[in-house]
């Protein structure tokens, strides 16, 4: 497989506004290979959040095709999409933890979704949870965590069902630099074992930290490549 | 059966967590309740009006009485007798029975007193039991021949107003009924919409992990059904009181006609079936509400 998620001339705009001069996105052609971790870098209002939306399909885009795990998931029939969803990971912004939910049950909410066993449950969220340091706080609500302590619940119940990728948008802004550190940690490990990561931030200062993360930059709505991820050939590609 | 299912799936504990209210809560319950209770109501007078409707019809169609007014006592006798022969040598005559001195007085009683009709010219009465209901004017025919004096009164011509308010009254509460199943099914989908709102979050949430349309409708079917069902059982108890109350004071007034209004031995299950109607309407219209909602997202 070349490339697990493909963009051809993509466009998206919001609104009416009319012409390409009023598209949030503009022309993205570009490939992700399986197995990569990518940064996804610009000034805030480049796109960043737009892009990511159309990667985890809440969003389709207003002209162009999307190839998704080899499909096009612009024409894929709607009663399709949970199944793309359900092979792709979030982490949102601002957490979207469902706050009447103890942690336990908020990272447990995928694999239920999927139709996973309760008896089947257990162990992955535990060991979920032990891995994110928070195994001591399963029955606790999210309002009574940190905002690193939360942000490390949403990544648990991003990864909790082994996705094939897992989108991050600015997943390390409401944290400090050790947390941020970790989280990082904690995303390079998902990627060892073989999860396509996508993090979108506007701090540079992340990009040093993965080793083998390559970086795409949105400015204006539009795609440049400084490492080259766009144009050379994907790293895991035969 | 499966479409019975699917409007009541099964939901594991820990997903209806997901809507965290418990249940009876807002108003849209207790909206439901009174209108279950409206509902009873309605349906209980429709039917005990069909029951008095088949009663005073039953019994009345089927039976005429016949007169003879005529002041001179022996022609008054004469054309009774000859009345009384015609009547019991005709095949749609079925019964023939002359009310006797002492009923006709008893009858009599509460306008003229116990002194007695002894001196009082009186009609001769004759109730006649017929074998079909159409055999009046056929009878009248007959009787004009022999008994010049003789006039037979078909029931039915007597109680047709009676017979036409109540039709007019059952049809009035088939009507009620079925506004208040359609008020019902409104009032679930606007909860259901405000229900949707209220917890827009966790549905975008589920939604993006892959959450189908279904799973996410089984959670409000499953909550919303099971408020009507409650609120259902509450409407159905408040109106049974309230129609067992009424019943008594109907039973206290010992009147024939007002005690032909009563539910048919079959009307309770009707009664107890609204509230699981109503149950299966709600489940029905949440699932309908939800799923055409979540089809507007991606």
């Amino acid at each position: 497989m070349g490339s697990i998620v493909r963009f051809e001339n993509v466009g998206l705009r919001y609104g009416a506004d009319g012409g390409s001069d009023g598209e949030t996105l503009s022309d993205l052609n570009f490939a992700l290979a399986p197995g990569s971790f990518y940064f996804l870098t610009g000034a805030s209002g480049a796109g960043k959040t737009s892009l990511l939306r159309l990667l985890y399909l809440a969003q389709r885009p207003t002209r162009g095709a999307i190839h998704l795990f080899d499909e096009d998931i612009v024409t894929v029939p709607r009663d399709r999409l949970p199944g793309f969803r359900r092979r792709i990971g979030v982490v949102f912004q601002d957490f979207r933890l469902i706050p009447y939910l103890s942690v336990y049950d908020n990272v447990a909410l995928p694999l239920r979704v999927a139709g996973v066993e309760e008896r089947d449950l257990d162990t992955p969220v535990r060991e979920m949870l032990a891995w994110v340091g928070l195994a001591s706080r399963a029955d606790t609500r999210p309002a009574t965590l940190s905002g690193g302590e939360q942000q490390r619940v949403a990544i648990a119940r991003a990864v909790i069902a082994r996705p094939e990728i897992l989108v991050a948008d600015e997943p390390t802004g409401n944290v400090d630099p050790e947390m941020a550190g970790r989280l990082l940690h904690l995303f390079d490990a998902l990627n060892r074992l073989g999860t396509t990561i996508v993090v979108a931030t506007h701090d540079i200062h992340l990009l040093s930290r993965v080793s083998n993360a390559q970086t795409l930059r949105l400015e204006g709505g539009r795609l440049s490549d400084p490492t080259g991820a766009l144009r050379y050939p994907p790293r895991n590609s035969a | 059966m499966r479409r019975l299912t699917a409007l009541f799936p099964s939901v594991r504990a820990a997903d209806r967590r997901l809507l965290r209210e418990g249940r009876l809560s807002g108003p849209m319950p207790w909206v439901l309740a009174v209108m279950l209770f409206l509902t009873t109501l309605a349906a209980a007078g429709g039917l005990a009006l069909g029951q008095a409707a088949q009663r005073m019809g039953g019994g009345l169609e089927t039976r005429a009485t016949v007169q003879i007014v005529q002041a001179d006592a022996d022609a008054r006798e004469r054309q009774a007798a000859v009345t009384l022969t015609a009547l019991r040598g005709d095949p749609a005559v079925r019964s023939v029975e002359r009310v006797g001195a002492a009923e006709m007085a008893a009858l009599l009683e509460p306008w003229l007193g116990a002194q007695g009709t002894d001196d009082l010219p009186l009609p001769v009465l004759i109730d006649v039991g017929l074998t079909r209901a159409d055999a009046v004017p056929d009878l009248a025919r007959t009787l004009a021949r022999v008994a010049p004096d003789a006039r037979i009164d078909d029931h039915r011509a007597a109680l047709a107003p009676v017979s036409r308010l109540i039709g007019t009254l059952r049809w009035l509460a088939l009507a009620i009924v079925l506004l208040m199943t359609a008020a019902t099914g409104f009032v679930v989908v606007l909860a259901a919409a405000s229900a949707l709102d209220t917890h827009r979050g966790t549905i975008d949430v589920m939604h993006l992990l892959g959450a189908t349309d279904i799973q996410v409708a089984r959670l409000f079917q499953r909550r919303i059904a099971l408020d009507a069902l409650f609120a259902g059982l509450i409407g159905l108890g408040a109106g049974m009181l309230v129609l067992t109350l009424i019943g008594r004071q109907l039973a206290g007034l010992e009147s024939e006609l007002v005690g032909a209004v009563a539910l048919p031995a079959w009307g309770g299950g009707v009664l107890v079936a609204l509230p699981l109607a109503t149950t299966l309407l709600a489940a029905a219209a949440a699932r309908w509400t939800v799923v055409r909602a979540l089809g507007r997202l991606l």
